[in-house]
Formats: C-alpha cells, structure tokens, sequence
C-alpha cells in the first residue's frame, strides 16, 4: 500500500477539520431565523409587528409602582436577593437617574421626584444582541429581545453592553432567594443572565404583560406598527420621551412625562 | 526536549512545587466558585466584570509583546535579538494559557463553554477574540518549537516557518486590537468608548510586555547563567521607553479630549477614577500611585546613560510594570463600569477567593514559562 503513517495522519487531520468547519460554515451561510416554532399556535395569542410600551408616569404613584414591580417579579419568580449582586427586571429610578442626559436643575419637583419605572427597552438595534457570542440572548421577528437561558454561558458581555442597566445575572442559585414559587414560569439557575421578557409567555395565552395588567391603564402595550393601535394613539396625542436615544439602539419603552 | 523540564537543580524542583502549591490552594477557591456560583467574588450587578477579565485585558498586552522582538529579528535581521528571541515566544504562549483560563474562570457556566464554537457569531467580537487568542498560541508554540529544535539539530528551520513567523507579527497585533473591540464598541461607556482605545492597548502592550520579559530574563541570568547579551537588552530597554512615551501621550489624549470638551459622561470616569465622587474612592490612590510610577519611569528610563545602567533600569522597569498594571488591569475595567448606567456609583474590590483564584492563574501561567524557558536554556546551553 501506497500510505505510510505520515500520510495517513496528514489526510485524517484535513478531514477533520474540513468536516468541522463544513458544518460551522453552513451554519454561517443559512442564517436559519432564530425562531422557535410552536407545533399549533394558539388562536388566541396576541401577536403584533413590532411590540413597544408607553408608560404615562403623570398616572403612577409609588404604591402603583410597587405594585407593578411585584406582579412581575412574583408571575417570573424574580428572586429578592437585596445585595448588590440583586436580580431585577423592572424597578423604579428618579428622574435624573432614568433620563441622565437630561441635566436640567430646574426642573420642577413633582417631576424630579417622581417614580419611572425601568425595563428592558427592547431596542430596534440592541447592542447585547449583538455583542452575544452564542446568540443566547436574540431579537425576534415582533422586536422583543429574548433570552435562551440554556445556551447562555455567562459571560456578561450583554451586561456591559446595554446602556440601559437592564440586564441581572445570577451570581449565586437563585432559587432560596424566589419567595413564592410560580410554577407556570421557569426557575433560573446561576450563572446566567436574565431580564424582562415583555412577558412572550402571557402574550402567547393571550394576555398583557403581567405588568400592564395591574397598572390601571397607566402602562400601555401594543403594535408600534399598527397607526391604530393604543400605543400610537398614546404617542400622537403625548409629548414622550426615551432613555438615551441619542445612542442610536432606538428604545421601544416610551415616557409620557 | 521536553524532557529537559524533567531534569535541574534544587531551586528548580523548590519552585515548581512552590507553584504547584498555588495551584492547589487556588483550585479549593475555584471549587467553590464551581458549586456556589461568582457570588463569591466582588462583582456586582453594576460591576458585572472585575479582576478575572481586568487580568485576562493585562495579558493579552503581555502576549503581544513578543512581536517587539519578532519584528526587528525576522523583519530588520536584528541579530542581536537572537539569545532573547526564544524567551519572548514561550512567553507569550505562557501569557495567552493565562488569558484563557481567565476568561473561563469568569463565565457564570464554563461547561457551556463549546457553546461560542456550536453556535459561531461572527457579529461577535468575544468570537473573533477567541480565534486570534487561539491562533497566536498555536503560531507560538509551533515557531517556538521547530526554530529551537532545528537550533539543538544544528539545522535551518523548515521552510513552512518563516511564513508562519510573519504572520505572528501581524497576528500579534490583531490579539491586541480584537481585545480593544470588546470594549471600544460599546454604546454607552464612555470610558472604553473612545477610537484611540486600540492604539493605547497597543502602546501600553509594547512597553509592560517587554518590560517583563527584560525583568525575567534578567532574573534568569543571574539564577542561570544565561546572557541574552548587553546589546539585546540595552535595545529592548529602548523598545520600551519608546512605547512608554506614547502609551503616556495616547493617555493625555484622552485627558484632554475628556475635559476640553467638558461633556460629563467622558470627565465622569476620569474624575471618579483620579478624584472620588460623592465619597467613593476606593482607586484614588491607586490612580496617583500609577500617575507618579509613570513619570517617575520616564524619568529613570529616557535619559540613555540611566537605562544603561542596569540596576536604574531594573527600579525603571518595576515602575513600569506597576503604572501598567494599575492602569490596565484594574482602573480600564473599573472605569468603564463606575458610574453606571444611571450615574450611580457601586464601587468594586476583589474577595479573597477571587484574589486566589487568580492567583491559580497567573502560578500556572508561570509554570508552564518555567517548563518552556527551563527547555529553551537547556538547549541553548548544551549547543552552545
């Protein structure tokens, strides 16, 4: 025979690694759509192009707030940690904490000292999407930025790259740490890094987002690209504003101040 | 070769499990970070990265360094360089080692780890991050390996070498660069937000790195015997404070760009960082002891009759090392992370077991230089 061991080994190593950069070049080139798919969708989901929310602060108090803050956390088994390691996905700031850029000392008190709530903004060109090395964290085709807790691997480029401090990562098992345990939503286990969802798990039974529920009407949600819908009505008639826009991840949360 | 590591004096043997010893005591502290999770170490929810990554930024400056030997060697036939050459590719392998093993002691889940190669993401850049890292290892160990062993044969190195030589040097600049990206593209820090970001990694790459390596190899001359001669080292100490100088100038820079043009966002890091805010300070110090070592190096190292004189030039080098260090492997990382997103500010400190576990790293980082120079020396001396 003709093949002595060196050629052996030579052609063994170059199907190798032709085999395994096949596979991932194939993978480059499909660019599948990240989306799963359900087997029967249900006819009552809500659905929409691209989902946003306005919040009407001139309509929440403190007590709405908290009230808002724990239904979410309680329906996603958000756990209370209290450390600054804490896990949160929508809390409330004040004004010049929320809008940072906006410097103005003049501003009048009831403003300055009212509560905005803070979420995820599920932004049209999110930078933890794209900084994520395993496509863990992924926009979807009605514009929320999802997370797949299975594939994430921890390493918190997400959290330094949203400008909007909206990312928690779970340092320790957060389980001891969830009071009352939702069974209907996922646990989390450490090291990975999770967020607010726009609740895709209640939209698809076709419910609002657990907190829109609670908020009296003060938290709008629907279809930025239906003219029709409450959330452009609330946009047309509103002045509104959002967080940092000038950094050009256009923030599908608005603020009608 | 290898079998060279096998084989040396008592120091030897006392220092291998001296750092063994470290590994030991840094893997119980790494144990418990496997079963209970990072909330044993000093990172928060606003300091989401801290020591690990700040370590692994450092190196990767100290693995680029080797180019300032492979470039005039390979490039200008510096001859000199060729006692000193050798030292500068094993180290750099030894740098990358640690560069990796401390990415994969800062994931929240290492066992996923394969994940970043089952799902490539090209748009990345911890992607592209992770194939220069592994290519410039690769490229060090084999051109390391055949130029030595072909050296103890009395041979030419194959022919396949040379390419591969001139594609680490520009390798070694890509290493420094991608690792810039990771954080020079982020919206929103405005520390790490800056275009100059690459060129001061750089900067400050080819001057801490060959800074270390003329500190070791010094060491190793008087432990070993082993001269990598006056011309190679009076060379290399220019290499560095060259690059020293424009490492302080690119930092004006940003000085000035910060505070000329008086937009808080960018003055905010500086101020907390050299300063304090609102009563948090924990680097100030830090910061100025960095500021007087920089100087104070400069000082020692520009004039040539100082850094020609050895022990100047050994204080001139620790000085060196030390405002590198702090400027790099603590205050980058820190900065682009104090104040936070809604200017707040959480201050960060690294645990013990955080400081243990690193010290895991860097002892076997410092094994495997053991093993590879000990292999280098021992075949210098037996052709020589």
């Amino acid at each position: 025979m003709g093949i002595n061991r060196r050629e052996f080994l030579k052609i063994a190593g170059i199907s190798v690694v032709a085999g395994l950069g096949g596979a991932s070049a194939v993978d480059l080139l499909r660019r599948a759509p990240v989306e799963a798919s359900q087997v029967s969708p249900n006819p009552k989901a809500l659905t929409a192009k691209r989902w946003a929310m306005v919040i009407d602060t001139r309509k929440l108090t403190e007590t709405d707030c908290k009230r808002i803050i724990e239904a979410c956390h309680r329906t996603h088994n958000v756990p209370e940690i209290g450390t600054k390691q804490e896990v949160k996905w929508i809390w409330t700031e004040e004004y010049e904490h929320a809008f940072p850029d906006d410097m103005n000392k003049f501003i009048s008190d009831e403003v300055k000292h009212r509560p905005f709530l803070m979420l995820c903004n599920h932004c049209d060109e999110p930078a933890c999407v794209r900084v994520c090395p395993t496509k863990a964290t992924f926009k979807r085709a009605d514009g929320i930025v999802m997370m797949d807790m299975h594939r994430c691997i921890g390493c918190r480029f997400c959290m330094a790259a949203c400008p909007f401090g909206a990312r928690s990562f779970n340092f320790g098992d957060p389980r001891p740490y969830v009071k009352e345990e939702n069974r209907k939503y996922p646990t989390r286990m450490r090291g990975v890094v999770e967020k607010c969802t726009f609740c895709t798990e209640r939209l698809e039974e076709g419910l609002m987002p657990a907190c829109v529920e609670v908020s009296n009407g003060a938290l709008i949600f629907g279809d930025l690209d239906d003219p029709n819908s409450e959330v452009r009505k609330a946009l047309r008639e509103n002045y509104s504003i959002r967080r940092k826009p000038n950094l050009g991840t256009q923030p599908c949360v608005y603020y009608i101040v | 070769m290898l079998e060279k590591a096998l084989y040396g004096s008592k120091g030897y043997y006392v220092w291998i499990m001296l750092l063994l010893g470290i590994i030991g005591v840094g893997s119980i502290a790494y144990y418990t970070q496997l079963t209970q999770g990072l909330k044993i170490t000093g990172m928060s929810r606003d300091v989401s990265w801290g020591f690990y990554i700040a370590q692994f930024t450092y190196l990767v400056g100290v693995a680029a360094s080797a180019v300032m030997l492979v470039l005039p060697y390979y490039f200008h036939h510096y001859k000199a360089f060729k006692k000193m050459i050798i030292l500068g590719e094993f180290m750099a392998v030894s740098a990358v080692s640690m560069c990796m093993l401390f990415i994969v002691v800062d994931l929240g889940q290492p066992q996923r780890l394969l994940n970043v190669l089952l799902h490539p993401t090209p748009g990345s850049i911890l992607f592209w991050d992770m194939v220069v890292l592994n290519g410039y290892l690769f490229l060090n160990i084999v051109i390391g390996w055949t130029t030595l062993q072909a050296e103890r044969k009395g041979v030419t190195p194959a022919s396949w070498v040379k390419p591969l030589v001139y594609l680490s040097v520009i390798w070694a600049f890509s290493i420094h660069t991608v690792t810039a990206f990771l954080y020079a593209g982020l919206p929103g820090r405005h520390y790490w937000l800056t275009a100059i970001m690459a060129a001061r990694f750089l900067a400050s790459a080819f001057c801490s790195g060959p800074a270390i390596l003329l500190l070791l190899a010094l060491l190793i001359r008087r432990l070993t015997k082993y001269d990598p001669g006056k011309e190679a080292i009076q060379s290399l100490a220019k290499i560095i404070t060259y690059a020293m100088c424009v490492n302080v100038f690119f930092f004006l820079l940003e000085l000035f760009t910060a505070f000329y043009s008086n937009i808080p966002g960018h003055m905010h890091p500086f101020i907390y960082l050299f300063q304090g805010m609102e009563g948090h300070g924990a680097l100030v110090p830090f910061m100025w002891a960095a500021a007087a070592m920089a100087i104070g190096c400069l000082i020692l190292l520009i004039p040539p009759a100082w850094r020609n004189n050895e022990n100047v030039l050994i204080v001139g080098l620790l000085m060196l090392f030390g405002a590198t260090w702090i400027d790099k492997g603590l205050a980058l990382l820190v900065g682009g992370f104090v104040p936070n997103m809604f200017e707040r500010i959480t201050e960060y400190g690294p645990t013990i077991p955080e400081l243990a576990i690193s010290m895991m790293v860097y002892a076997t980082g410092a094994l495997i230089l053991t093993i590879l120079w000990k292999v280098a020396i021992s075949v210098k001396k037996e052709i020589a």
